[in-house]
């Protein structure tokens, strides 16, 4: 059979084999792209020569010349465009990962709050919702920074805590750890600590399958991760000292700072993002069939336990992968920044290195190609958590 | 509301991936029957809308002097308010065809971002504004102040070399927009405001109580502002130029909006080559004779633009200064329409 259909196949003409048909369109296509994405080169890099733009990378390592406000690396206005591409980079980075913490701690909270038989409780958390998801996020970005600045007094009535921490409309100060040579001591004992404790939960795991009994796995774990370092400390003779932040002038120097756009923006992206997805959690936890809750009580289970062991780990198939889109636009919408002066990726480069140097063909690659990255990233994790969390399903 | 600099970017970018764009602007603008100006998002004295969209100032009347030039009709103008740092995008990318936008003519920009300048119609420089009540003097003071000012211009970078070259610290928090950095000052996120001396004239009126406010004595940089166009189009670039340099000349002449007709039948000879009475300097521009008959009479000579958007009888006050004419003890010098 097999040897005749071949030969079957060998009479066909070759322009009418279906293989080669289709090896021929995907070529044919292939090559379309490619010259496509030629064609796009050149022609830009012969319009740019014709108009007298100057082209190239090597603007990267030209001098900034212009001061950024919050920098996380260190940065001066003589370092080079390249350094303050990486301030922007690590800006952008840095609101947007506490505010993908902090949007979704208070997005599950609003979710959950609104399934709570307390029916002010349901309706608050609705009305938080429809508020804050109905009203562009730009106009909140603008509220909350204006509200924040014009809630807090100017530096000389600056609000002071202990007299460590002061606020006022130039940002928030804090005493900053000054990390002497032996301070790695600590870290060490903190690696050790997360350790023991992984080392604990797996121990208790074990003697509850085999004698029943639980063990205080929580409390223990915090004991090791949070006591170890502070016996390091202690043992190594106090390494870490602060650096309190003093009145000098127009303001506050030395410490840390949180700059009010800073808070701003977290707090709006935050607000708005969590606004969202309370929706996806609330939608997950209905997905979640009654009957699992009702067997869960049946059992004995309290309403607590029953969410946390129950509901909830159901419900995070449903809830991952739209909760990574809603990452993915936090990230994004982190650009709204320069509108507050918050000095991230698309204000410091895609804004005024742009400007300075005229170069966008360049300068807009490499921004987009970040977002594109940090974005594959998160989605990348998220779906790894996504397989994790569906492998534990019975 | 939303930050218009990434479309425009992207459609720059775009434009320069996928166009050749032309490079006849006169024939593009004739074509389409209007000139499209790239302004500021208000900046009063300059380029400012009023709440029916009427665009005033000297900038605005750069680029009604063009139209008038051009089509022997000021209002044939569309205005795009740009920000700072989308300005040059937009001028790159073809979306506007002059840049009339209290631009300071820098070398980059004149050499690396393939432009033009086409002249200075205001001399100015950077200045800081404070309150009185911070009782400082001087700008020499200021270390460790927090400083608020537009990304993207000019003034981010003398106020980087300034504060540097002192030896002072200071916080620089730059906004896109200037109704920002306006209200971000007035609600006292920073101690100083600074930009271009008229621009701190300009919105020091829009602070809630401008009376409380000062303009320190020291000027820290040159910013000689003009309209811009692109490099590669040397017709369009001479028009604008010579658009600048006619209202100096009528000014110099003596031509303004109100006798300028009867001028017309002077025995000046300048006068007469001016106004098209003589000679064929239009036509070598590509425009009929009457070119700045037409700018005259529409939109006035320098120094009638100068007074009644800037001046001293306007609420910026500003007094002629550098920008008198080189005969009065100023800068403002135009080569002869000869
Ligand atoms: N001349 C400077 C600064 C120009 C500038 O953008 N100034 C601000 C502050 S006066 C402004 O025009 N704002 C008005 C607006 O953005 O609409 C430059 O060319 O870079």
């Amino acid at each position: 059979m097999a040897v005749s259909e071949q030969a079957d196949a060998a009479k066909v003409a070759l322009w009418n084999n279906p293989r080669f048909r289709a090896l021929l369109s995907q070529a044919v296509l292939i090559f379309a792209i490619v010259w496509m994405g030629y064609e796009i080169v050149t022609n830009t890099v012969s319009n740019l020569e014709r108009q007298n733009i100057a082209s190239g990378f090597g603007f990267l390592e030209n001098t900034a010349g212009f001061g950024i406000i919050q920098t996380l690396v260190p940065y001066a206005e003589d370092s080079t465009y390249g350094r303050a591409f990486l301030v922007g980079l690590l800006n952008t980075l840095l609101v947007a990962f506490f505010g993908i913490i902090f949007a979704t701690i208070l997005g599950f909270i609003i979710g959950i709050a609104r399934l709570s038989k307390n029916w002010v409780i349901s309706r608050l958390a609705a009305v938080y919702v429809e508020v804050f998801r109905n009203t562009p996020l730009l106009l909140q970005i603008f509220f909350w920074y204006f509200a924040v600045l014009r809630a807090v007094p100017g530096p000389r009535e600056s609000l002071s805590a202990f007299g460590l921490f002061f606020l006022n409309n130039r940002g928030l100060y804090m005493p900053a750890p000054v990390f002497s040579d032996n301070a790695y001591i600590i870290l060490v004992a903190f690696i050790a600590g997360i350790f023991s404790a992984i080392a604990l939960r797996w121990w208790a795991k074990q003697r509850q399958i085999r004698t029943g009994q639980q063990f205080p796995v929580f409390i223990s774990s915090l004991g090791l991760i949070f006591g170890f370092p502070i016996i390091a400390f202690f043992a190594a003779g106090m390494p870490i000292t602060l650096d309190q932040p003093e009145l000098s002038g127009f303001n506050f120097k030395g410490g840390m700072t949180m700059i009010p756009e800073f808070a701003s923006l977290l707090l709006a992206l935050t607000i708005y993002t969590a606004s969202f997805i309370a929706e996806i959690v609330r939608a997950g936890i209905l997905a979640v069939s009654h009957g699992q809750s009702e067997a869960a009580h049946a059992l004995g289970l309290r309403v607590n336990p029953t969410l946390r062991l129950v509901v909830i780990p159901q419900a995070m198939r449903v809830i991952i992968p739209p909760l990574t889109s809603q990452f993915l636009n936090l990230t994004k919408n982190s650009s709204l920044a320069v509108a507050i002066a918050y000095p991230d990726l698309v204000s410091v480069f895609a804004g005024t290195v742009l400007n300075q140097t005229g170069q966008a063909v360049e300068i807009l690659l490499m921004t987009m190609g970040v977002y594109l990255i940090i974005s594959i990233i998160t989605s990348m994790f998220m779906n790894w958590y996504n397989a994790r969390m569906s492998l534990v399903e019975r | 509301m939303k930050s218009k600099i990434i479309p425009i970017a992207i459609g720059a970018t775009l434009g320069l991936m996928a166009t050749s764009a032309s490079a006849a602007t006169l024939d593009d603008v004739k074509a389409k029957g209007f000139i499209q100006c790239g302004v500021s998002q208000g900046l009063p004295g300059f380029s400012n809308p009023d709440d029916k969209g009427n665009w005033t100032g000297i900038d605005v009347d750069t680029c009604r002097g063009i139209a008038a030039a051009v089509f022997g009709d000021a209002s044939k103008i569309k205005y795009t308010p740009l920000s700072a740092k989308e300005r040059f995008t937009a001028l790159q990318s073809g979306e506007i065809d002059v840049l009339s936008r209290n631009t300071t003519w820098t070398m980059t920009r004149d050499t690396a971002l393939g432009l033009n300048f086409a002249g200075v119609n205001y001399y100015d420089g950077q200045g800081f504004m404070v309150r009185k009540s911070l009782g400082v003097d001087s700008a020499l003071k200021l270390g460790g102040a927090a400083v608020c000012t537009n990304t993207g211009t000019t003034t981010e970078l003398n106020v980087a070399d300034y504060f540097r070259a002192n030896k002072l610290e200071y916080k620089i928090v730059a906004f896109e927009k200037a109704d920002e950095v306006v209200q971000a000052y007035d609600k006292g996120r920073c101690d100083v405001y600074t930009t271009d001396r008229s621009g701190l004239a300009a919105q020091r009126l829009k602070l809630e109580k401008p009376d409380e406010h000062m303009v320190l004595p020291e000027i820290i940089s040159k910013e000689p502002l003009g309209p811009v166009v692109r490099q590669g189009d040397d017709q369009w670039f001479n028009i604008v130029k010579w658009v600048h340099n006619a209202m100096l000349n009528a000014e110099e002449l003596g031509v303004t909006s109100a006798n300028v007709d009867q001028m017309k039948s002077s025995d000046n000879p300048a006068i007469r080559r001016l106004l098209g009475v003589e000679g064929k300097f239009g036509s070598n521009l590509g425009l009929s004779n009457n070119w700045a008959y037409a700018i005259i009479k529409q939109v006035g000579n320098y120094g009638e633009i100068y007074e009644r958007n800037v001046g001293p009888k306007t609420p910026l006050g500003l007094a002629r200064g550098l920008n008198a004419l080189w005969n009065n003890g100023g800068l403002q010098y135009a080569p002869p329409i000869r």
